[in-house]
């Protein structure tokens, strides 16, 4: 498409458009980004989006509440439990259930396994758009560590599908705990060494610094949420403000960028591991010791399997359960949680039925890309990759 | 000065604003309905107002109530960081009223409106950009009105032949099963079983049937 003429003084290149993916390993999955250049300066950004659109939304309206719960899993795949922890919120608020304590340690606990393992990937394969190979190949090691986490406790890898509403579907095996604090103890030598590999690196930073930068203003207007917002200097973290589950009881802090650009954006990843790492721990030293995971209501909850075995009241509870569902209280809730991108929510509408009216889902990458726009304008064609690494996109969330 | 109670909010929404139709609580979320012509003018109000300060447009959504004259709502989750609070706006449209958009107050919002065009078919005047977004190219409809069959009208496949992607009607080897969940157990006053037409019929001495 470039068409160049030759006039007498000099050569004069017409702006030109330049096709990025869907087929790019650096565009993070199937992003095609129609880009108006002007020579090597990106004019204008246009995401095409839904080459990966599935119909969630429209499908969960035929589920009932427990069959939408999968779904969740499968829009940002990197981080599955923080959004069924959303979906669980708000069917939970319609329903008025409580979680018992256990059931809400344990979530808080593997909420944040999640955020370490899309932080690890995130900082990890943006390192690698720009340029660093190393990484992302130390930190996949790392992660299948907490893989096998979420597999000894749900028996997926990635798919939990461990959250429900009304508490989590089972309770730790034996000895995970322990585990898990080994691994805590493990991880921020490892975070050093990372940490060793970019911080300083002077590659890692003329590609970063200074690039895509967001001003405080921006951010809020473009309804920037999670390390975005606070890269920009915001320190707003849902975790803190409203807090759910049991993360009132939790000490951490909230760390938040002073220059709203890329890098900026990779130092607060890397210190939101960190913290991360101390809320897990906190989790693993306060969690009462046993007792129930998920609501008594059996209602809600299926009785445990044992008990289907010889009860017959149990055995109608757990068919009724698995066959209609439970009917949920006409009403509608927005239930917002501190996903790993930003502030994901589920808007539910329910009419008393045992299928949710509407459920729209309000994913954080869908708002960060729309401003890719406006965070490349005026950047280099290279510089986009960068700032899509450090968006952190995926497009199971975008398309939906 | 701060507001302590979302109440709060309400009644001082519903004393300023002659836009503002009516308010609702629900599972403890505020829920403000709006003129649709002043939606631009009640977002603007709540983003700059001292006591509002709704600096975040969070979501924009539409959703279908068929059985509505205005079948369409549009649902607005404003966040206030300031206070740590939230607000719902709704506004109804059907399927030729054009919602005024509210690209200008947020522009977060030119993407949520394209989604809800594309999904429901709800028109905003004024988006500087209103073309479809998560559709295919070319599609034809609007998938999340209850109307639309969930498998949709096309497939498509890759044709070994014509060596492309080819588009055909949708072809179910079954029925798509829709279960009737509403329990007889718990729906008795409204569904007659078969032979209990009787039921509720008054005997001749005034006495219900047994």
């Amino acid at each position: 498409m470039t068409t160049t003429e030759a006039p007498e003084a000099g050569v004069k290149i017409r702006p030109y458009s330049v096709n990025f993916g869907p087929q790019h390993p650096a565009a993070h999955g199937v992003l095609r980004l129609v880009l108006e250049m002007d020579g090597e300066v990106v004019e204008r950004a246009d995401p095409h989006i839904g080459l990966l659109h599935r119909g969630t939304e429209k499908l969960i309206e035929y589920k009932t509440y427990l069959q939408a719960v999968p779904y969740f899993d499968r829009l940002d795949y990197m981080a599955p439990m923080c959004q069924e922890h959303a979906f669980a919120l708000a069917v939970e608020k319609l329903l008025g259930v409580r979680v018992p304590e256990r059931g809400q340690y344990i979530r808080v606990l593997f909420s944040e396994i999640t955020r370490i393992l899309n932080h690890l990937l995130n900082v990890t394969t943006f390192a690698l758009d720009v340029g660093a190979t190393t990484p992302s190949l130390w930190a996949f090691e790392e992660r299948e560590v907490l893989f096998e986490f979420c597999e000894r406790v749900s028996g997926a890898r990635m798919h939990c599908a461990y959250f429900r509403p009304g508490g989590v579907h089972q309770d730790m095996p034996a000895g995970l705990a322990d585990d898990i604090w080994a691994y805590t103890e493990r991880l921020p030598k490892f975070l050093e060494e990372l940490e060793g590999l970019l911080t300083e690196n002077r590659i890692f930073k003329q590609r970063t610094v200074d690039i895509g930068v967001v001003s405080r203003d921006d951010a809020l207007g473009w309804g920037f949420s999670g390390p975005m917002l606070r890269a920009s200097g915001v320190p707003w973290d849902l975790r803190k403000a409203q807090p759910y589950d049991v993360y009132d009881r939790m000490d951490f802090d909230i760390p938040t960028g002073t220059t709203g650009d890329c890098y900026a954006r990779y130092l607060v990843r890397m210190e939101e591991m960190r913290q991360s790492l101390r809320i897990m721990r906190q989790c693993l030293t306060e969690m009462p010791k046993d007792g129930p995971v998920k609501a008594i209501d059996h209602k809600v909850s299926p009785p445990p399997r044992g008990e289907m075995k010889r009860s017959m009241e149990a055995l109608i509870h757990h068919f009724k359960l698995y066959t209609e569902g439970y009917h949920v209280p006409a009403g509608e809730t927005y239930s917002a949680v501190e996903s790993v991108k930003g502030e994901f929510a589920v808007y539910v509408v329910s009419d008393g039925t045992n299928k949710p009216y509407r459920c729209h889902i309000r994913s954080p990458g869908y708002v960060h890309l729309q401003a890719l726009d406006l965070m490349s304008k005026g950047h280099m064609l290279a510089d986009v990759v960068s700032i899509i690494g450090a968006t952190d996109i995926v497009f199971g969330e975008i398309d939906r | 000065m701060a507001l302590p109670t979302l109440r709060d909010l309400a009644d001082y929404l519903g004393q300023l604003d002659p836009d503002v139709i009516g308010h609702d609580m629900v599972c403890g979320e505020l829920i403000v309905r709006a003129r649709r012509g002043a939606i631009v003018r009640v977002l603007t109000f709540l983003r700059d107002d001292a006591n509002c300060q709704f600096s975040q447009l969070m979501d924009l959504c539409g959703a279908d109530y068929p059985e509505r004259e205005e079948r369409f709502d549009v649902v607005y989750n404003l966040l206030s960081l300031k206070h740590n609070q939230r607000i719902r706006v709704k506004v109804t449209t059907d399927e030729d009223t054009p919602v005024p958009s509210v690209a200008g107050v947020f522009p977060t919002a030119t993407w949520f409106e394209r989604e809800a065009w594309d999904l429901f078919g709800i028109f905003f005047s004024d988006n500087p950009d209103l073309r479809r977004i998560l559709t295919d190219y070319g599609f034809d409809g609007h998938p999340l009105r209850k109307e639309f069959p969930l498998t949709g009208y096309t497939e498509l496949r890759y044709d070994e032949e014509q060596k492309r992607v080819v588009y055909e009607p949708v072809q179910l080897q079954q029925d798509f099963r829709v279960f009737d969940f509403l329990s007889p157990w718990e729906g008795m006053t409204t569904v007659h079983l078969p032979g209990d037409e009787k039921a509720d019929q008054e005997t001749e001495d005034g006495k219900a049937a047994p």
